[in-house]
């Protein structure tokens, strides 16, 4: 009988020995009929860790202009990726924390870069990458947690920043912050779930607000939220599972909505949320890895949205977490809900 | 004039009426992270603002410093944030800034400041701007109809500043423009359950199903409308069941030799709910695949090992259908009795 653990194995001795060739003959089923021997070999790992590491050098990089106000996600995105494809350690984390921290506003709130207003989505990103540096406690938890929580309104929802804007997403970055630093309390965590769920759809998905349009972000940000607030029940599990199964068109690529061109994106939001509720079975897993793989620039690294576009940290860091959601040899195991590396959040809650 | 694209060719420092400021540089630190490559020109822009932005000088110069800054970066919600707090102290004409929104529009929809900008001048201005934020969507829905955005807005309009009247009338169009918008489709359950004058969704009931079937004979690989149908009926299986006009659509549909899956799986969903299907519709079904023959008894296994071949991407859905086919019959027709 072929046992999966064991060939996954055997490949990642390969991966260890760094490609040197170790002749290992494998049944002909391997190569056709699951098909992923073919396709295991293929993650141009260390290129798309040297590509995360000279982002810097890139100077004619026209993107980069458009990344200042959200450095700090890029950092979080770039962070992560490296930390998956266990190359954190070539970061210096000094100089990146004393730059996150530099990024804090007297409120308590993250801005995404340094003088920069604060946000509830660079707050999440800092906290994030502080956690993955073993480093939560150098922030005043207090001061940060009760930032995040004077952004609660009244029906439950939350604001971005102080100016207003109300998104399922801020529910998701606010929620998520809280737990990281085991402050959920500070909320009423009921009225943030009963907005979460007042933005369900018939077709069992969640939109932004109430009565918007079911999209696979969004249904991340509305799961992941229920999740760790342990309100899975609240799902149309066997419902949604079939709307995000459905996302999966002929190349193997996941889509955000119906009739719309797939995106390495999706492997992140709508993966992570068929795993969060139980689902991911449904849909063709190798078809998948194949499309995340064609997306890659294996002579420069990084990843972009579709085959052939230019890549960017952005979809490197979903490609990546994407791969590794699907058990990807040689990447370390990502959680769904809190979008880090699963070692990272053990070390929060179990510790 | 709030911007000016000859104006931004001068340097800033040449411009008198900023002779007296001392521009204030970004900070990026010895070893930054994700080091960021700055045009001169902007790296010059944001020094001033970053100036002004200590300063809390609301000024004229600063709410057209803020444009160029917005200009050149439309995503720095500092500077929007900045220019909404000059706007009021300077209780500047809101009507400037649709002329800067339409423009930044033009060039890039996708963006939150410039959507959470435009709420903000909308809502200032109340009511009567309720006519020209639909406009204006509707403007952008003609290169983009998806634009998730622009829905967005489009219905905090509608719920803040009302326009309902035409909304239905609305749907219609972009479904006649395209039938597989599923932004389209949302909106049409958007506007039958919160329209405060169409007396929600068992008033429309009858309509909306007749419209739908239409739309899915027309197409009937359409998920959206699909999906639609099926959400009509989300609290009342009784009529889900006993309507005869959904089984025919059914028999319609896989009859005519189209793509069958969401017939099919919408009759699944009709017997789990306790519908009995004739003789025509079982012929029907069984003939999607002929060589296949097969001869189970139970009619629902027969469409979901179809659906597996069919359907071979979510094979494991469907065959997760088939082995909880009973007990989905058990909960559908308790159900039945609860209604």
């Amino acid at each position: 009988m072929w046992d999966v653990n064991e060939l996954w194995m055997q490949f990642e001795i390969m991966i260890l020995n760094k490609g040197e060739s170790i002749l290992i003959t494998f049944p002909k089923q391997f190569l056709i009929g699951e098909s992923c021997l073919i396709i295991m070999g293929e993650l141009a790992a260390e290129q798309h860790a040297k590509y995360i590491l000279t982002i810097e050098k890139k100077k004619d990089d026209v993107e980069s202009v458009l990344m200042e106000h959200l450095r700090i996600n890029g950092a979080y995105w770039g962070l992560t990726t490296l930390d998956i494809l266990g190359k954190l350690s070539a970061v210096d984390q000094e100089t990146v924390i004393s730059w996150v921290m530099s990024c804090q506003h007297e409120s308590g709130g993250f801005g995404g870069n340094e003088g920069h207003d604060p946000h509830v989505l660079y707050t999440l990103s800092a906290i994030q990458i502080l956690a993955l540096f073993n480093k939560i406690e150098v922030l005043d938890i207090e001061k940060v947690s009760s930032y995040v929580a004077t952004l609660q309104n009244e029906d439950g929802s939350f604001s971005g920043d102080k100016w207003g804007e109300i998104d399922t997403r801020f529910s998701y970055v606010a929620l998520c912050s809280l737990a990281l630093l085991k402050k959920l309390y500070k909320i009423n965590v009921e009225k943030a779930v009963r907005y979460i769920v007042s933005c369900k759809n018939l077709d069992g998905g969640f939109g932004c607000t109430p009565g918007a349009e079911s999209h696979a972000g969004q249904i991340f940000c509305c799961i992941g939220a229920l999740a760790i607030t342990g309100c899975l029940h609240h799902v149309d599990k066997d419902l949604l599972g079939w709307w995000l199964c459905e996302r999966q068109v002929k190349s193997g690529g996941l889509n955000g909505r119906p009739e719309k061109l797939p995106d390495v994106c999706y492997s992140w939001w709508v993966l992570s949320s068929l795993i969060m509720i139980d689902r991911v079975h449904w849909i063709d897993k190798e078809k998948l890895v194949k499309f995340i793989l064609d997306c890659q620039d294996k002579e420069n690294g990084g990843i972009s949205d579709r085959p052939d576009d230019a890549v960017d940290v952005f979809h490197t860091y979903f490609g990546v977490a994407g791969l590794s959601l699907l058990e990807y040899p040689g990447l370390k195991a990502i959680d769904p809900a809190y979008a880090l590396p699963v070692d990272v959040i053990n070390r929060i809650f179990l510790n | 004039m709030d911007w000016d694209e000859e104006e931004m060719e001068v340097a800033v420092s040449q411009r008198p009426e900023w002779s007296d400021v001392t521009p204030v540089p970004q900070n990026d630190g010895p070893n930054p992270v994700v080091p960021i490559h700055y045009s001169q020109h902007f790296a010059e822009v944001m020094s001033y603002f970053r100036a002004v932005y200590l300063a809390d000088d609301r000024s004229t110069r600063s709410l057209h410093l803020t444009a160029e800054a917005i200009h050149l970066n439309p995503g720095n919600y500092t500077v929007w944030q900045f220019r909404r707090v000059i706007i009021e102290a300077l209780n500047a004409d809101l009507h400037e800034e649709f002329r800067l929104i339409e423009y930044l529009a033009s060039k890039n929809s996708k963006n939150y400041q410039l959507w959470h900008h435009r709420r903000w001048v909308a809502e200032k201005l109340g009511t009567e701007a309720a006519a020209r934020e639909l406009e204006f969507t509707k403007n952008i829905f003609l290169n983009d109809a998806k634009n998730y955005h622009a829905w967005s807005h489009r219905q905090w309009v509608l719920q803040n500043l009302g326009g309902w009247e035409d909304e239905l009338a609305y749907c219609n169009q972009l479904l006649e423009d395209d039938v597989f918008n599923n932004s389209a489709w949302n909106q049409r359950y958007f506007v039958i359950t919160r329209h405060p004058g169409l007396g929600g969704i068992e008033a429309t009931l009858d309509s909306e199903v007749s419209y739908t079937i239409k739309a899915i004979l027309h197409r009937p690989e359409n998920e959206s409308a699909w999906r639609f149908l099926r959400g009509l009926y989300k609290n009342n299986m009784q009529s889900f069941v006993t309507n005869p006009k959904i089984s025919t659509l059914c028999l319609n549909v896989l009859t005519s030799k189209v793509n069958p899956v969401f017939a099919l799986s919408l009759l699944l969903d009709l017997i789990s709910n306790g519908f009995e299907p004739n003789q025509d519709l079982k012929n029907a079904i069984k003939a999607v695949i002929p060589e296949s023959n097969s001869e189970d008894p139970d009619i629902s296994v027969t469409i979901c090992a179809i659906l597996e071949i069919i359907d071979q991407m979510r094979q494991n859905y469907w065959r997760w259908r088939k082995n909880n086919l009973h007990s989905q019959v058990a909960e559908g027709v308790a159900n039945l009795y609860i209604h």
